[in-house]
């Protein structure tokens, strides 16, 4: 009790420089904390993709579209259970920053693949019956205020012409880490209206997602499909919808990576900020350590009143900063950047690193002073007092 | 039991600065005896601060015998010496060397905390030191809330609250006005005259060298003789 006093009381001692440290960790967690949520809701979208999902490309690149028909020939490969297809549409709203993912599904049987997606049924049956009805996921809708009922203008880029889509039905995700900053429309309506223009685009669609009833059985099923269509004029590349996402993440790992570098070099930073002030500390009091060996403390004792000391500093800063990280994530996930994000919440592994982060930097900026103190003569100690 | 408390011997310590050896305390042989009150004096750098830290074990001699109540102590391991610390010796520092973060009683208590006493026994303890040198009025006080004087008897009482074998005081009254040296002074003489404590002072004042029984002179590191 007493050397917890005593460490608590010599924290305390000098308030400006200890508000100006603690301070200083309080930013530091939380910006770990934040760029580690930035890292974790990168890879959301894959860690929530379902292992009953596959996804089927053109084996030659995303960009190239797939003949419509190979849906029928999917459909009779055993294991499979549903077949279905979505195409990137890639408009825009208003402006090009107001950007969110838009996808052209088969309206018939899209959403029985993804149960996750929450729509009232009366609204999915408005959906199927509007050829220009669009369904959206509620964060989206939040953002712009859509409501059921609306019209929305949006402006085709891959698909050109100045395209309107009424909200049918507003979805919610299942649980925090589904999309739902999504807006699916209705394939076969653009479908016919490219047909009329461009008659040889047609009937092609971008990636089919197939519902299998074992997933155990995903991969040989995944190869099955892809002999089905091998030396066809498009041949085709199966895939787990996680390992399809995570193909997609990877194609930024780069910036996972800076931001993770990023996150451990604001700790290394405030590492070195605590391990001067401990170091101030340290020689400041060093007539006041010499004086307690003097009393028969032993030098581990003075080590660990150091050791403390830093410690106190590093988790007080570390509670701050981590139940600041909260209410910062949710701002930041309720701010245009962090919509982009289907979920971005702060994990409990992320606390759990912003407190090991902590017991680091209070063990690391103690070691050099606490060692120190303790090894230092009691005469040359004394002699700092006068 | 034998009367003497302190037997020095051939004591001899050398401090190396750089590739030289310095020579601080040069064949020193002395016997302090039980309850006596010895005051050190000498010109700054005589060595006799230097001998004071021999004798209360925060430095070891370079050669000779340093044997306290029979023990020799420059054969203890620094865990050992800091154990013997706190059993055997209350220190007395020029400038009080209080903890600025305690009260007057926590930093009497301080010493206790190596003992094997309750929280109610060191309290009664405290108490009755801080009683004795005439501050119990002044426990929950800090020491910048403190006179000199105060501080220093703070400090006495701290020294003397383990009740240990031999007080040693460097400099006790050095940062003191006149009425407040008169004071410790008077403190000392009656812990030496009426508990029986052994008293090791080292001091540039004559004034204060008074209130021992015998006055030792150093020079250059060497005893010049003494004065009873």
């Amino acid at each position: 009790m007493y050397y917890l006093k005593l460490i608590f009381k010599n924290v305390f001692r000098a308030k400006l420089r200890t508000t100006l440290t603690v301070t200083g960790l309080v930013v530091a967690i939380v910006a770990f904390g934040l760029l580690q949520t930035v890292v974790d809701a990168w890879f959301a979208g894959a860690n929530s993709a379902s292992n009953a999902r596959l996804i089927t490309r053109n084996a030659i690149s995303l960009v190239f579209p797939m003949p419509i028909y190979y849906r029928e020939r999917m459909r009779s490969i055993e294991g499979v259970k549903t077949v279905s297809y979505s195409q990137w549409f890639g408009g825009i709203y208003k402006e090009p920053s107001n950007f969110f993912p838009q996808f052209a599904v088969d309206h018939t049987n899209y959403f029985d693949l993804y149960p996750e997606f929450l729509i009232k049924p009366e609204e999915l049956l408005a959906f199927k019956r509007d050829r220009q009805g669009a369904v959206v996921g509620r964060k989206l809708a939040d953002q712009f205020g859509w409501k059921v009922g609306d019209v929305v203008p949006i402006r085709g880029t891959i698909f050109s012409g100045n395209w309107q889509f009424n909200v049918r039905a507003i979805y919610d995700g299942r649980d925090e880490a589904t999309l739902t900053r999504q807006f699916f429309l209705r394939f076969d309506f653009i479908n016919d209206e490219l047909k009329k223009k461009f008659p040889r685009r047609g009937d092609q669609i971008g990636v089919f997602n197939v519902l299998v009833n074992d997933p155990s059985r995903a991969a040989d099923i995944s190869k099955t499909i892809d002999a089905e269509f091998r030396n066809s004029l498009a041949e085709t590349l199966t895939e787990t919808e996680k390992a399809f996402q995570l193909g997609f993440v990877a194609q930024s790992e780069a910036i996972v990576v800076a931001i993770r570098i990023v996150s451990f070099v604001v700790i290394f930073i405030i590492m070195a900020v605590v391990a001067n002030t401990m170091a101030m500390t340290a020689r400041e009091r060093i007539a006041e350590y010499a004086t307690l060996k003097v009393l028969g403390f032993s030098p581990a004792y003075v080590a660990a009143l150091i050791f403390g000391e830093a410690m106190v500093l590093a988790l007080f800063g570390a509670v701050v900063g981590i139940l600041l990280t909260f209410p910062m994530a949710q701002g930041f996930a309720a701010s245009p950047a962090g919509a982009a994000f289907a979920s971005f919440a702060v994990s409990a592994s992320t606390v759990w690193m912003q407190i090991a982060c902590a017991v680091v930097v209070g063990v690391v900026a103690a070691l050099v002073p606490g060692w120190r103190s303790a090894r230092v003569k009691i005469v040359d100690g004394l002699r700092h007092v006068g | 039991m034998s009367t003497t408390l302190v037997e020095i011997k051939h004591l001899v310590k050398t401090y190396t600065r750089g590739d030289q050896d310095v020579p601080v305390l040069r064949d020193i042989t002395l016997n302090i005896e039980r309850g006596d009150f010895i005051a050190l004096m000498g010109p700054s750098g005589s060595g006799k601060s230097t001998l004071l830290n021999l004798i209360a074990g925060i430095d070891k001699p370079t050669e000779g015998i340093l044997r306290i109540d029979g023990q020799d102590i420059s054969q203890l391991s620094e865990g050992e010496l800091a154990d013997w610390r706190a059993s055997n010796i209350g220190f007395i520092f020029q400038f009080y060397n209080l903890m600025p973060v305690l009260t007057a009683y926590e930093n009497v208590e301080l010493p206790l905390l190596l003992t094997n006493l309750s929280k109610a026994e060191r309290r009664e303890r405290v108490e009755l030191t801080l009683n004795m040198v005439g501050l119990s009025d002044r426990m929950d006080h800090y020491p910048n809330e403190l006179s000199g004087g105060q501080q220093q008897r703070v400090a006495i009482a701290r020294a003397v609250v383990t009740d240990p074998t031999i007080l040693v005081c460097d400099e006790p009254t050095g940062d003191l006005d006149k009425q407040s040296a008169t004071d410790v002074l008077n403190m000392l003489k009656d812990l030496n005259e009426k508990l029986g404590k052994t008293i090791i002072m080292v001091t540039h004042d004559g004034h204060a060298a008074e209130a021992a029984r015998r006055v030792v002179h150093l020079e250059k590191g060497e005893l010049l003789g003494e004065v009873v």
